[in-house]
């Protein structure tokens, strides 16, 4: 028979387990369920990293669609392609292309290679420029793109110039309200991308005409610029210019002289055309110059 | 002549029977609209990614159908030991040889046939347009490829001992061609002698699939059709390796015994 001591004893001494394996358990179950939302994504989940390069390649197919299909492969001289076409005219990357990029397949080789080029896409042509017909009437049709650039987006969420560009050719397509949900999502994703914020900023300035949010948002994304390191600003510098020569631009506009002229000689200081945004500071000047002066206007235009 | 066509008629009664083209149709059909269904963007044009999609699997499908259809013909026929009673009648046997390949490809020519219809339907379901003879252009093309690949798969099925392992070699000759073929001989340039030498060989000696297969190319982002003189030109080339492997296959078969 079992005394009623022996029995208490057990059961705190159960009781004391229980909380010990609680209390071990927690902090594991916890990461468990970060991990786990973590990779909520489908493709992260099955892919891993992985899906990065798989993410590349649709980027780069998205390109290919861009150029209608005439696209170098590995076996081809792709120095003209080094930067995709895609991403190169928005105008928000740095160029690493050279060479020419109208006859990457060079001459051909024999009468094997001569023959089949006449059943592969064999002329260079961008999809906003009319494609393949050569039909301007759909210059800002590029749709044939998206497909490519959601996936890519869906398998690397971390990659900022899908995003970007996704959006910039949304704009392109009158699509505003999309381009605005692929920024969203690209800075949930990337909560500190300049890139992004540029890009946002774009689209109230051009498409909303929303000049206070650009203002805020680009000055956001100066902000974070300013947080990067040396080096990575050092890389970074075409996107700075950029985002200084908008707000310059859109201070200029809103009659904000002092404003605008920071902002032009912050974008001189990187600029490679440091004469042209001279030639903006000085216009500045001239008008600040004309602008007349307060007891101008009090005196009723006569100065005593 | 009769006899090539009676030899054919029940090749081609034989592939509607079996239920591989229409496992590989419904499974087509059924990727191709899952695909359409997806929402990108609010934007119910978009449809290259789909025609793109949808020729991928016509090839693949058409190329299984093509290859498992004609691989297993002649094993079967000694398998079941219908071969020789076959060859007692008044049929030769570059007759059931040519019969056999008739039989295929007219079969690989129906196939076709259906899926460019559901193709062509489901372009132009988004791009409301009908560019019929640039799809007629690129069908023929494929069918002739696929001549190639039957004559090929029915002299592998005199070579080698079972269906599966001719299956697998044609499968990987034809990969090689659509993948690399066009590429041989810059590979070749890169690689140390005597392989260079080989690989050039066969660069030149082996049949340019690839020719046909880039048309997906030009169907999916709409480029013009293809002049009519290359794509007679592609057409008797690829005669000429159906030829030449049928005869190779005639030749194989007239030393074989057939029990």
């Amino acid at each position: 028979m079992t005394s009623p001591r022996t029995f208490f004893l057990t059961l705190v001494a159960l009781l004391v387990l229980c909380f010990g394996l609680g209390a071990n358990l927690q902090p594991k179950f916890q990461s468990f369920e970060n991990a786990r939302h973590q990779s909520d994504n489908f493709f992260s989940l099955l892919l891993g990293d992985s899906s990065r390069m798989f993410a590349n390649s649709f980027f780069i197919k998205a390109d290919a669609y861009y150029h209608s299909g005439y696209y170098p492969t590995i076996f081809d001289n792709n120095e003209a392609f080094k930067t995709p076409h895609v991403a190169e005219d928005t105008g928000a990357v740095n160029s690493k292309n050279q060479g020419e990029e109208t006859s990457f397949m060079g001459p051909p080789r024999d009468w094997i290679d001569a023959f089949g080029r006449h059943f592969i896409p064999n002329r260079h042509t961008h999809l906003d420029e009319g494609g393949a017909t050569d039909d301007l009437s759909t210059s800002d049709n590029v749709r044939e793109i998206l497909p490519w650039l959601k996936l890519s987006a869906r398998l690397d969420p971390d990659d900022i110039q899908t995003y970007t560009v996704t959006a910039f050719w949304l704009r392109r397509m009158h699509k505003e309200k999309e381009a605005e949900q692929v920024l969203r999502e690209g800075l949930r994703n990337n909560p500190q991308s300049y890139e992004i914020l540029f890009e946002l900023g774009r689209l109230y300035k051009e498409s909303y005409d929303d000049t206070g949010r650009a203002r805020n948002v680009w000055e956001l994304a100066a902000r974070y610029w300013f947080n990067l390191s040396p080096d990575d600003q050092k890389e970074n510098r075409l996107i700075l210019e950029q985002i200084t020569t908008n707000l310059g631009q859109l201070e200029t506009d809103a009659g904000n002289w002092p404003q605008a002229m920071n902002w032009l000689r912050l974008a001189q200081k990187i600029s490679l055309t440091p004469d042209a945004l001279q030639e903006q500071i000085d216009g500045i000047k001239w008008k600040m110059s004309e602008q007349p002066s307060p007891l101008f206007l009090i005196s009723g235009g006569a100065f005593y | 002549m009769r006899n090539i066509f009676a030899v054919a008629g029940i090749v081609i009664k034989e592939l509607y029977r079996r239920k591989d083209f229409y496992v590989l149709f419904i499974l087509t059909v059924l990727v191709c609209l899952i695909m359409a269904s997806v929402n990108i963007f609010n934007d119910k044009q978009i449809v290259r990614y789909l025609k793109e999609l949808c020729l991928l699997l016509i090839w693949v499908s058409s190329l299984v159908i093509a290859i498992t259809t004609t691989a297993r013909q002649i094993p079967a026929e000694r398998e079941q030991r219908t071969l020789l009673p076959l060859l007692a009648k008044p049929l030769t046997r570059t007759q059931l040889i040519f019969g056999k390949f008739l039989g295929c490809w007219l079969a690989c020519g129906l196939v076709l046939l259906c899926f460019y219809i559901f193709f062509g339907a489901l372009a132009a379901s988004r791009d409301h347009a009908w560019p019929l003879l640039n799809y007629f252009q690129a069908a023929l093309l494929h069918w002739f490829a696929l001549g190639v690949v039957v004559a090929l798969a029915l002299l592998g099925s005199l070579v080698f001992a079972a269906p599966s392992s001719n299956s697998t070699i044609c499968f990987v000759i034809v990969a090689t061609s659509l993948t690399v073929g066009r590429y041989l001989d810059t590979v070749a340039l890169s690689q140390a002698e005597p392989f260079r030498s080989v690989l050039y060989a066969v660069y030149f000696a082996f049949p340019h699939l690839e020719w046909a297969f880039g048309m997906r190319n030009l169907i999916i982002h709409d480029w013009p059709l293809v002049d009519w003189g290359f794509a007679v030109l592609l057409i008797l080339y690829l005669l000429a390796y159906t030829a030449a492997f049928l005869v190779a296959a005639c030749l194989v078969f007239r030393r074989k015994p057939v029990n």
